[in-house]
């Protein structure tokens, strides 16, 4: 292969690169734009909600209270080093509202909210209903993926607060219950330590993830190649770069946030 | 290859209106489209009468289905216009765009019914959606659809409970529901056996006449399709090779129609199969 044919490739993948990209934003603005365009249809985000948010639930509190439980005990055996098994509450709770719940609340969500709505697009799109909207003169995005991301933007921060509760009281239940810690400073010491920012941080995590989750499954199913493996493909996708995006914005976020 | 406008031409391929037919409802002219350097449609010149069944056939990769997708407005073309019931239909968007397409139907070759829905809520989507009918009117024009294509007492049926000929009336109901002047069909009997294409040729048929229709089908399935259309286009390496009524197209002396018939490969196709 000559300098020149390797040039050009390389200039050919940066273009496809450059082109894919700004398709994938152009997405997310159009989502956005159509929320605020009639005809508003408030049926669709309030089951897409449900979908979402209420269907998630379960997952959300079971996967919250084991967090809360680990936390409980690893937070409870290392603080007892330092004679400061007191601090636990605190130690749990801003552990859980500033990190690990928005964090680890996205990442259940993508897995069984995400994964479900990019396999129902590619399903979608594979049989043609995404064109027979289009030739209804149905916008696709207004009707498919604005009332998403606006149910993600709802759902995430309120599943985020029932994870952290939960997991506080998860880490209530085996650092005071089953380990022994003092009961009074657990809550006394959240309610002294932790302020409006330390929940804000946490709320403004899950409202990002939340717009991240939607855009990235929406779009990866959206976009599925009508084959055989595009919708698992899609799927696969869209939770891969889901997870990878999730941990990349709390990177950035966290140093914007703290 | 040379195009042939076997009756009614103007010269270029195109149809001269015909006054007993009310005119064209669809005209495209040298439509050409490619995709990634490869030519699909290499100046398709063509026109659909209003109130008539036509049908474009013609071998795979011919340029059918791209074909279909420009004129239901889903592709933009490379070059080339069509006018849709008077309207220059490759240039506008937004509202412009809806309000044609709000003048047709579309079958897909697989239906494309939402499999979330009920057989009643799918045929409802489009006045729901489009419309600004009462609920009682919206279930008298779903039942009256239903009961034309043979569908009555199937409306709290999911799609994937039904077999695909009704599935694809469904879909012909959904297409028709909202009373369109077009009816676009894309391979209406792909996967059904010679009894269910026949009613669903049968079908099409009566729709046509009963809401004055003006039909564009692609289809495989020859000669079989010929029996339910007016007229017939037959395309051939993205361009309009014959094309008239349906006696004119099956009377042509014509070597590579004769043997798309016949099933036979072309000189072309068999070189490529042969690698």
């Amino acid at each position: 292969m000559s300098i020149v044919e390797m040039i050009e490739r390389l200039g050919a993948l940066v273009i496809d690169g450059v082109a894919q990209l700004g398709a994938f934003v152009l997405f997310l603005l159009s989502a956005v734009f159509y929320v605020f365009v009639p005809p508003f249809k408030p049926r669709l985000w309030i089951r897409q909600t449900r979908i979402i948010g209420a269907d998630s639930l379960f997952l959300i509190v079971l996967i919250g209270a084991f967090t809360g439980m680990v936390l409980g005990l690893q937070g409870y055996n290392t603080l007892r080093r330092f004679g400061s098994s007191g601090a636990l509450g605190t130690v749990v709770a801003l552990v859980l509202v500033r990190e690990l719940g928005p964090v680890l609340a996205a990442l259940m969500i993508a897995a069984r909210a995400g994964s479900a709505m990019a396999a129902e697009l590619g399903s979608m799109q594979s049989t043609e209903q995404i064109d027979a909207l289009t030739v209804m003169a149905i916008n696709p995005v207004q009707y498919l993926v604005s009332p998403r991301v606006l149910a993600g933007v709802i759902s995430f921060p309120l599943l985020t607060s029932i994870f952290d509760v939960v997991g506080i009281y998860g880490g209530y239940a085996v650092g005071v219950g089953l380990m022994g810690a003092p009961a009074g400073p657990y809550f006394n010491g959240i309610a002294a330590a932790m302020d409006s920012h330390d929940i804000m941080t946490g709320i403004w995590k899950a409202l990002v993830f939340g717009v991240v989750v939607m855009w990235v499954c929406c779009y990866k199913g959206y976009h599925a190649e009508r084959m055989a493996t595009g919708v698992s493909r899609a799927t696969t996708e869209a939770v891969v770069l889901s997870s990878v995006l999730i941990l990349a914005f709390d990177y950035f976020l966290t140093s914007i946030l703290l | 290859m040379s195009e042939t406008e076997i009756n009614h031409s103007d010269g270029n391929g195109a149809t001269v209106a015909d006054a007993s037919s009310g005119g064209n409802a669809i005209e495209v002219r040298d439509l050409r489209k490619s995709f990634s350097h490869q030519q699909v449609l290499d100046g398709i010149t063509l026109d659909f009468p209003a109130g008539r069944i036509t049908t474009i056939v013609g071998p795979s990769g011919s340029g059918k289905t791209v074909l279909l997708k420009h004129l239901n407005l889903l592709l933009r073309p490379d070059s080339g216009t069509i006018v849709i019931d008077g309207v220059e239909a490759t240039k506008i968007s937004g509202r412009a765009l809806d309000a044609v397409r709000e003048k047709f139907g579309m079958l897909f070759q697989a239906g494309a019914l939402f499999d979330s829905m009920p057989i009643f809520d799918n045929v409802a989507f489009p006045l729901v959606e489009k419309t600004r009918l009462t609920t009682p009117e919206i279930a008298e024009r779903v039942h009256e659809t239903l009961r034309a294509v043979g569908l009555e007492g199937m409306e709290n049926k999911f799609p994937s409970q039904m077999s695909g000929g009704m599935q694809k009336r469904a879909a012909l109901a959904r297409a028709l529901v909202r009373h369109p002047k077009i009816l676009m069909l894309d391979e209406p009997t792909t996967g059904l056996d010679p009894t269910r294409t026949g009613a669903i040729h049968d079908l099409i048929r009566r729709t046509q006449e009963n809401f004055q229709l003006t039909v564009v089908m692609v289809s495989h399935d020859v000669p079989a399709v010929f029996e339910v259309s007016d007229r017939v286009a037959f395309l051939h390496n993205g361009r309009t090779h014959l094309n008239g009524t349906v006696a004119e197209v099956m009377a042509a002396d014509d070597e590579v129609f004769k043997r798309f018939l016949a099933g036979k490969a072309s000189g072309e196709d068999e070189a490529a199969v042969a690698g």
